[in-house]
């Protein structure tokens, strides 16, 4: 479906990478919020049911985190690996972005002829 | 607007002020650490915040909200000082009821998640302003 578009995979990309910022950052939000079960998106997966099935394709990607370590009021956000993936998804979504903005200039550079 | 998905700047915004008033109930727990008074009804009992997700399903984010502020921790500490013009009149008084070390951990938890929060605002706003000029 994205293949023969103008930004290729990069769109949907950006949108996966956007609901994950979203969804790490509910997670380091209810850090101390009692019986809180953090989740994360698999963006493999959530790319690809992005481009079959649509927005909803996302929320079947998301699941609940599996916690290396149990805390006695039930909640399994562990901080230093939230702050990993947050980081890590902040510098993946500037790469998508420089991606777009170097289509969109290849574009321009096409129409402008010169 | 009340039906608008939720945005990551109010899911960091809540949870900063549910950190915030977490921080402000430490404050008034230390600030009254060692304070006696006259009967065990009277006597300062230690103040918590008791915290909720509050889950958004159009935009599938969670943010956190203070249901209430409760007051938790032991009974107050009776010790007999007939001389403390506080005294009942059985000479007792009594002392508020604040473990200081848990506290002061209670504290530092407080202020690193509210760190956390900002760093992620700050993050986000980055990202958004650079997508806003995407193209220029």
């Amino acid at each position: 479906m994205s293949g023969d578009s103008l930004f290729g995979v990069h769109g949907a990309a950006l949108e996966v990478r956007s609901q994950r910022m979203g969804v790490l950052a509910s997670n380091i939000a209810n850090a101390s919020t009692p019986g809180f079960k953090a989740r994360d998106i698999d963006f493999k997966s959530a790319l690809a049911s992005l481009e079959t099935d649509g927005a909803g394709g996302i929320d079947a990607a998301t699941k609940y985190r599996v916690p290396t370590q149990t805390s006695m009021d039930g909640n399994t956000v562990e901080l230093n690996q939230e702050q990993t993936a947050f980081a890590e998804n902040a510098v993946q979504y500037q790469t998508t972005l420089s991606f777009l903005n170097g289509r969109i200039s290849q574009v321009t550079r096409a129409l402008k002829g010169d | 607007m009340a039906n608008a998905p939720m945005t990551i700047f109010q899911v960091a915004g809540r949870a900063m002020s549910a950190q915030l008033l977490r921080m402000n109930t430490t404050a008034s727990n230390l600030a009254n650490a060692g304070g006696v008074a006259g009967s065990a009804e009277a006597a300062y009992k230690t103040m918590k915040p008791v915290f909720r997700t509050s889950f958004d399903a159009a935009s599938g984010m969670s943010t956190v909200d203070v249901e209430k502020v409760v007051t938790a921790g032991e009974a107050p500490a009776k010790r007999y000082d007939p001389n403390n013009p506080m005294a009942d009149k059985d000479g007792n008084i009594f002392e508020a009821a604040v473990d200081e070390t848990r506290e002061l951990v209670d504290m530092m938890e407080t202020a690193r998640s509210y760190q956390n929060n900002v760093e992620v605002m700050q993050t986000a706003k980055s990202l958004i302003i650079d997508t806003l000029k995407l193209g220029r």
